[in-house]
């Protein structure tokens, strides 16, 4: 139990975010749990407004002043988070967690140079260290992140760089100070598929030679199918499914997952099927149903599930989902 | 023999790119492009950005007018007809990618869909013209109520439908679709992708669809255009494209898809291209492909010399590259 206590990173429990807006108030994460563990690659997946980006933000201390969080806690590495002050948040940034956007151009400053900007990240955390040595240090990681003629690219600007090369930099910052945990929001979502497959190639290398956990933040299923070891489902706000990768792509358990699974065209020539629509509209986070948040575009869908919260079922270690087709929380092992 | 609608031969589209008082440059975003659409099928473009196959769709709808090379709409050269002529005697429309920004703010959903109505003059009376916009709305699955809303009230996958009922009024023939599913998530996505191929199957509609997911085009495609930096560089049945690429870049594009399902994408094979999509602007003579093609040495001297030809190497596959 204390080897496995030791190899826990992240604990989030029952984490509720909201935020106050002009028309009400957006419940944009509303009681989420989860577990890391080191060196673990976790994808997390949802459609617009599933608050995979609003519970990443929570974790790095980065929610906008009209955010919320009404309760839960996140417990890093034996540290409460949400007990962090903003000072105690800057060395903690950047060392501790580094962070990727989805769009690399708005996240880059674009009136200084990337060089300027990859040795801020090394200043900041460790005073001794001198221009010339945090020099060195980026000029090696653009090279580790696969850029080439990186002694040119220090003195450019973001604009003079390629999309895949400005990710490629924005990487470089997320572990130039060797974080535990790297997050990365949509990394590859605002680049071409050969792109893309690059980027994924270096995510990969990187967290294979330094042994950091990766929480991947997609709404494409295929990059999951591909770099990740455990996938959460989210829907409105809540975790509807989690397990490993083969759990849930070969042995789906959460309605809301399998539509997914079902709605997204294959590239298979044998595969002409008609693709199966989750029918319905996204849910509105200013009116969240009582029951399940899945329930009104669920085929399934029974009066149970308009009222109550779906329980929690364990299928095979780490494999859940919060659906009511799997009864009062009773153990079922034997679907699949 | 099939029924050809549209036919694009030599295609050629340059957007000036500066150069100030010297050598004018420009962006070769279509050059040299040749193929025709039979009338009831799809036709899928993929490429990726700055290809040029969003210029490519705009310039057979003649929103940007050719540099060079003829467009025949059912065997009429339509390339340098009058605007007037063209609305009058074509029967072509566009679904945009970003239904918010092709929707007018200012507008009401309904107005926003008898608009073309009006300008088409394909309705006699007011009165008619609204039971049509009725009609369109229940067909993309929109109700009537909703035609008093603004666009801002409509979520993304809505407003798409409105784009749809839009494209539907003029009763086009042939549309050409510029991603319009890529700002929508997955599974409204796929709610449009089924309403396209419905609309399709009851309206006898052709299609030239434009994105750059391979899955999305390869599902809803009869064949499948491949381009790189303003060249076409592989034509051929959805099928075949993907069973059997022969364009290296094709290969290349193809391997680097992700799919949903973990033993599937992780034994496969990627051909990882080093380095970046060179510029378009006055591009060197040659393959385009040439400075990251894994096979341009084999080609000898021939890749950088030389452009290859868009040549038939089995029926209906298409490929331009020295090496096939």
């Amino acid at each position: 139990m204390d080897k496995e206590q030791n190899n826990v990173l992240l604990e989030v429990e029952d984490l509720h975010v909201s935020f106050a807006t002009p028309v009400g108030q957006v419940n944009a994460v509303n009681g989420i749990s989860y577990t890391l563990h080191r060196h673990e690659v976790m994808g997390i997946v949802g459609e617009s407004g599933s608050g995979k980006t609003v519970e990443a933000l929570t974790i790095m201390g980065l929610l906008g002043t009209n955010a919320t969080v009404d309760s839960g806690s996140i417990r890093f590495d034996g540290q409460e988070l949400l007990e962090k002050s903003e000072k105690d948040y800057v060395t903690f940034r950047g060392k501790e967690v580094g962070m990727i956007f989805q769009n690399p151009m708005t996240s880059l400053n674009p009136v200084y140079t990337i060089g300027r900007q990859l040795t801020e990240a090394l200043t900041v955390h460790d005073k001794g260290i001198t221009k010339k040595q945090a020099q060195a240090r980026a000029i090696e990681m653009l090279t580790h992140v696969g850029i080439t003629q990186p002694e040119k690219r220090m003195k450019q600007y973001p604009f003079e760089l390629s999309g895949g090369m400005r990710q490629r930099v924005m990487i470089a910052m997320g572990i130039i100070c060797h974080p535990k945990l790297l997050i990365a929001d949509e990394p590859t979502t605002a680049l071409d598929v050969t792109i893309q497959a690059q980027i994924l190639d270096l995510i990969k290398k990187v967290q294979q030679e330094t042994g950091m956990a990766v929480i991947f933040i997609t709404h494409n299923l295929g990059v999951v199918a591909d770099i990740c070891d455990s996938v959460t489902v989210m829907y409105a706000g809540h975790i509807v499914e989690q397990g490993s990768a083969r759990d849930i792509f070969y042995h789906t358990k959460h309605p809301y997952t399998q539509g997914l699974l079902r709605s997204t065209p294959s590239i298979d020539p044998d595969n002409n099927e008609r693709l199966i629509p989750i029918p319905g509209e996204p849910v509105n986070l200013l009116a969240l149903p009582d029951g399940c948040p899945f329930a009104r575009r669920c085929t399934q869908c029974m009066e149970k599930c308009l009222a109550e919260k779906p329980p929690k079922t364990e299928f095979s270690p780490g494999h859940i989902a919060y659906c009511w087709l799997y009864g009062e929380g009773k153990e079922d092992g034997t679907h699949g | 023999m099939a029924d050809t609608l549209i036919e694009v031969k030599n295609l050629k589209k340059l957007f000036p790119a500066g150069g100030g008082l010297g050598k004018k440059s420009y962006i070769y975003a279509n050059d040299d492009i040749s193929f025709s659409i039979e009338k009831g099928e799809t036709l899928g473009l993929v490429g990726e950005s700055g290809c040029g196959k969003s210029t490519l769709g705009r310039t057979i709808l003649r929103l940007y007018e050719p540099s060079a090379g003829s467009i025949f709409y059912r065997g009429r050269d339509i390339s340098r007809l009058p605007h007037r002529e063209i609305v009058r005697s074509t029967k072509m429309q566009m679904i945009f990618q970003d239904p918010s920004a092709s929707l007018n703010p200012r507008m009401t959903a309904g107005k926003i869909v008898e608009e073309p109505l009006v300008n088409h003059r394909l309705c006699g009376s007011a009165a008619e013209r609204q039971e049509r916009v009725k009609e369109l709305f229940r067909h993309v699955g929109l109700h009537e109520e909703q035609m008093q809303r603004f666009p801002h009230e409509f979520s993304g996958g809505q407003q798409q439908r409105i784009g749809i009922a839009r494209a539907l009024a003029a009763e086009p023939e042939f549309i050409v679709c510029d991603e319009p599913v890529s700002a929508l998530d997955v599974s409204i996505q796929s709610q449009i992708i089924n309403m396209l191929e419905d609309m399709q199957r009851e309206l006898g509609l052709t299609y030239l669809f434009i994105a750059h997911d391979v899955s999305v085009v390869r599902h809803i495609s009869n064949r499948i255009g491949v381009m790189f930096l303003g060249k076409l560089v592989e034509l051929a049945p959805s099928d075949t494209l993907v069973r059997e690429p022969l364009h290296p870049y094709t290969q290349t594009l193809l391997s680097a898809v992700p799919i949903p399902d973990p033993d599937v994408t992780r034994a496969r094979a990627r051909i990882l291209l080093s380095g970046e999509i060179p510029s378009p602007i006055d591009p060197p003579p040659g393959c385009r492909f040439a400075a990251r093609c894994p096979y341009a040495k084999e080609g000898g001297g021939r890749c950088t010399a030389e452009t290859p030809a868009l040549k038939e190497v089995s029926t209906g596959h298409f490929v331009a590259c020295h090496l096939v």
